[in-house]
């Protein structure tokens, strides 16, 4: 609750310090404002509070998931210094969405209400659509917006027709009134209901980009700015999965027997289709969009196997994604703002292809090392984070006996691993003729902190035990 | 806490390196790796030769879910300690008169692989053991990618996702496993190797398991038809990087089997053991046959290796005490030797730039040191009587004669073609006329000689005195046999 209110808040303030004349107070004020939210966020620490007419709920899962994004968030905005010097950059606008997409997105993981979970995708996705085209010069930033926009509309009608058809068949909005009628020993359940929650869950599964509601990711990824990619591909996903999970294990764990196996369909599904599609891809930022495809499988998996484990597997993975994944855009973006001049690649993107990291670990080794753990990371190589998350989630599965989604899922790692490590083989093994990348020292910290930190939760993953 | 230190050490003398190694960073290798043999060495002295495991090492690390920091050495891992205590100090010695580009990083991932292996070889808890089976992966990963030769980039990256692939259904037979262990008051379920043990697996599960485990560690050794990566990954690896691989890190699958898969799944040895042995036993004359056919030194002694490997893998599916004994001393026979004959390769390659046979020859007219120890590990890897590869594959084939006698038959022609093929490499590289390039071929330095000597008093010690080693190891293979035995029973 208190995050959602000071979020709001600062959100505002933001716009007002928008009319100054100097940028750069911006950038250490957003940064203060998150770090204020994040501290603010574990107040009701151990507590279990409703909101709003019960329309919201605070407990220590939904604020660990809270942190995961607010803290995604802080990363992002600290690596997004190069606002200040673009002069048709609006940064004040910029920060103030991302503040507000983050309300939307706490509401998503803490509702109550299937209402404040509409108006929570809602507000998190309207603020994407505006950050994605927010390179207005360039037209394929443009043309990712436009197509978020339609898609992402369409979805969100699909997912109100589900919502009005579960109040038909059940008569309520509320997870407990859900659950009250779909635990109902499986006898008379409306078909009205199977239909509104399969309608829901295309809605969901749309903003997450699962497949087959995928096709819009690659796109928007590739035309959205660098530094707005790396927020949608972990805040959105780490809420939108938030959001799945609560609906699925709180309101309809009664009729599991029904959704797991269209889970488990979709899961291996967008297992496939997101690694074996990466493999083909000549743009770094392309790879990372099918990538977080296949992620979006392996979270999946979780949910398909739905059990005691799920809670921690998700909490675990979406850290360990969104740490990673923000250290590979942040040395993407240093990548293509510096060697955009010396390359050319037929995508169009000049230097977001794999050819532009040639040599980067000779030159820097810092960014090298960091772009390397956060591959071996998001591969699934042990001693990093990304392993223990890859292993909670091929528990969860295990232990509901889904050995053949398990296969796929094995197959599609080794998969991933060779286009993970297309990058690894570049910055280290290949030669580049290309002039050491300058990284300003705050932006050294945040890849030191996030490289750390994948690290860490790789050697001592019990660290997280206890807080959820 | 020998273990601990012995698993960590290493880890924290590699970063040292990493990050303060400066002008003589070889030698500060070299330090830290003789530290780590002197500590093997000494758990090797002090090690009680009975079935249990030794200098133990527990903590919880995720504790919740039941995995465990467990480490210790019984009877089976400590040779497996010993070999690698004692190649890495004389891989890094070898390397003396070579020089690497950004030296710290080489030297610190020798000692991180180092650190893995040793992980591998005293994990007792099976999250723990594949952590390191991975982990290991990385270090030689980067050693053989960046020092490697011409073709490394796609040789080495084939041989990662290769064995990764591999990897990856052993993790998931391990969770299965996992949850199949009763839940306790404090953990829910436990990841404790002894804990598989005493599993009642159906046979259903035990075949599937009995496979994810197999193509895991047959890729690791490897075993025909797994074997593919092999030999363009040895040649085209730095021969430090080859003397680990083949030396210490191969070993890690024929461990593995005897760790894993007969105590866990004895039913599925029961119905798959055969096809193994089969397998193993034409990975044997395969790779003896494609040996004899080779011109590249290294090309040749990577498939000696390979074929060594498979009688290996055949002797533990024997289900022989001798078989067992066999494999465990021909591990630690066949590392020195492999390494040994790496060098030579090495030797031979700094001085004349080639490895093709048809270019050498007329070496030995000048070289007197290297003419003795080449022949001394030559006759090692040939298994001579009184040399330590003759009393492991002499129980080895021991084993694999009593488990049938036609496959033992066939299995022995590996001592026939390996004679062919060594003699053979021996006779056109060190005899006949000189060519150009070897006219002025220098013996071997003082820093060389002393790789070969402790490895030709290996060979020695081993072939002549066995039984030092074979004590050690006698009690936890007759344990392991006795526990088979009676497991497969009460399984039915």
């Amino acid at each position: 609750m208190l995050p959602i209110v000071l979020l709001s808040v600062f959100g505002i303030a933001l716009l007002f310090l928008g009319f100054l004349k100097s940028k750069a107070v911006l950038l250490p004020a957003t940064l203060l404002f998150l770090a204020i939210t994040i501290a603010a966020n574990f107040f009701d620490w151990n507590k279990s509070y409703l909101y709003f007419n019960d329309m919201l709920l605070t407990n220590n899962l939904s604020m660990v998931f809270t942190a995961i994004m607010l803290g995604s968030a802080f990363m992002v905005v600290a690596l997004s210094s190069s606002f200040a010097d673009d002069e048709s950059a609006q940064p004040a606008e910029y920060y103030c969405l991302i503040l507000f997409s983050l309300v939307g997105a706490v509401m998503m993981v803490g509702f109550e209400n299937l209402i404040m979970l509409f108006v929570g995708v809602e507000i998190l996705s309207v603020s994407m659509y505006v950050l994605t085209g927010s390179d207005k010069k360039n037209l394929r930033s443009n043309e990712a917006a436009l197509k978020y926009f339609l898609m992402g509309a369409f979805a969100t009608g699909i997912m109100l027709f589900g919502m009005a058809l579960l109040y038909g068949a059940t008569g309520s909005f509320t997870l407990a009134g859900l659950h009250a009628y779909a635990s109902n020993g499986q006898v008379g359940l409306s078909l009205l209901m199977y239909v509104g929650l399969l309608m829901l869950l295309i809605g969901l599964l749309f903003k997450v980009s699962a497949a087959p509601f995928h096709f819009w990711t690659p796109d928007v990824y590739d035309g959205a700015p660098t530094i707005f990619t790396a927020f949608m591909s972990t805040v959105v996903k780490t809420a939108g999965y938030a959001a799945l999970f609560r609906l699925l294990s709180v309101s309809f764990v009664g009729v599991y027997s029904f959704w797991w196996i269209i889970l488990a369909v979709l899961t291996a599904l967008t297992l496939v289709i997101g690694n074996v599609t990466a493999v083909y891809q000549n743009s770094f930022k392309r790879m990372m969009a099918y990538s977080s495809i296949s992620h979006a499988g392996y979270l999946l998996l979780g949910l398909a196997a739905l059990g005691t484990q799920t809670k921690q597997a998700i909490v675990f993975y979406s850290l360990a994604y969104s740490v990673a994944t923000i250290s590979a855009f942040g040395v993407l973006l240093l990548v293509a703002q510096q060697r955009s001049t010396q390359t050319f690649s037929r995508e169009g993107g000049a230097s977001e292809s794999f050819e532009s990291f040639n040599g980067l670990a000779r030159q820097n080794p810092l960014l090298g090392f960091a772009m390397a753990v956060s591959m071996l990371s998001l591969a699934g190589i042990p001693l990093t984070a990304g392993f223990w998350g890859k292993f909670y989630m091929f528990s969860t599965a295990v232990e509901r006996g889904q050995i053949w989604l398990l296969v796929v899922a094995v197959l599609m790692s080794a998969v991933g691993i060779y286009y993970y490590f297309r990058v690894i083989i570049a910055m280290y093994f290949r030669e580049g003729a290309f002039e050491p990348i300058r990284v300003a020292p705050f932006y050294r910290y945040v890849l030191l902190a996030a490289t750390i930190l994948t690290l860490g939760l790789g050697i001592a993953p019990g660290l997280l035990q206890g807080l959820f | 806490m020998i273990t601990l230190f012995l698993i960590l050490y290493p880890a924290v003398a590699a970063t040292l390196i990493l990050l303060f190694g400066g002008e003589r960073v070889k030698q500060a290798a070299l330090v830290a790796a003789l530290v780590e043999l002197v500590v093997a060495g000494y758990a090797f002295y002090t090690f009680q030769p009975n079935a249990t495991s030794q200098f133990g090492f527990d903590y919880p690390w995720i504790g919740t879910i039941g995995i465990r920091f467990s480490a210790g050495i019984d009877g089976i891992s400590v040779l497996l300690v010993v070999l690698t205590g004692l190649l890495v100090p004389f891989i890094v010695l070898s390397t003396f008169n070579r020089s690497y580009e950004r030296p710290n990083t080489f030297y610190a991932l020798m000692l991180y692989m180092q650190a893995a292996l040793i992980g591998v070889f005293t994990a007792r808890d099976g999250f723990l053991f594949y952590l390191f089976f991975e982990a290991a992966l990385i270090p030689i990963y980067f050693l053989a990618a960046m020092w490697g030769g011409e073709n490394r980039i796609p040789v080495t990256f084939k041989f990662f996702v290769y064995t990764i692939f591999g990897s990856l259904f052993m993790l998931v037979a391990l969770v299965y496993l996992y949850y199949q262990t009763p839940a306790t008051a404090t953990v829910t379920h436990s990841a404790a190797i002894a804990d598989f043990y005493n599993l009642k697996l159906t046979p259903e599960a035990q075949n599937w398991i009995f496979w994810a485990f197999f193509i895991a560690f047959a890729i690791k050794m490897p075993v025909f038809p797994f074997h593919t990566w092999q030999p363009d990954t040895y040649v085209e690896s730095p021969t430090p990087a080859t003397m680990l691989l083949a030396g210490i890190m191969l070993k890690m699958g024929v461990y593995g089997l005897i760790r894993f898969i007969l105590p866990t799944v004895p039913l599925g040895v029961e119905t798959w053991g055969k096809t193994a042995v089969i397998l193993s036993v034409i990975g044997i004359i395969y790779g003896s046959i494609i040996a004899i056919r080779q011109r590249d030194m290294k090309r040749l002694i990577a498939y000696s290796s390979f074929s060594h490997v498979g009688l290996m893998a055949a002797g533990v599916f024997s289900l022989t005490e001798t078989g067992m004994q066999g494999a465990l001393i021909q591990m630690l026979a066949h590392g020195i030797n492999v390494v040994g004959m790496f060098f030579v390769a090495d030797v031979i390659f700094s001085r004349t730039n080639t490895r093709q046979l048809d270019q050498l020859g007329g070496i030995t007219r000048t070289t007197p040191k290297l003419t003795v120890y080449f022949m001394i590990m030559l006759l090692g890897s040939v298994a001579l009587p009184l040399t330590n590869g003759f009393i492991g594959e002499f129980l080895l084939l021991h084993g694999v004669f009593t488990y049938n006698h036609y496959l033992g038959f066939a299995a022995g022609l590996t001592i026939i073609f390996g004679a062919v093929y060594m003699l053979r490499m021996f006779q056109k590289s060190m005899f006949g006329p000189t060519s150009s390039r070897t006219e002025t071929f220098a013996d071997l330095t003082s820093s060389e000689s002393w790789v070969f000597i402790p490895l030709v008093v290996m060979v020695f010690w081993i072939g002549i005195y066995p039984h030092s080693f074979l004590k050690v190891t006698e009690p936890a293979v007759a344990n392991l046999m006795k526990y088979i035995g009676t497991t497969a029973v009460s399984m039915k």
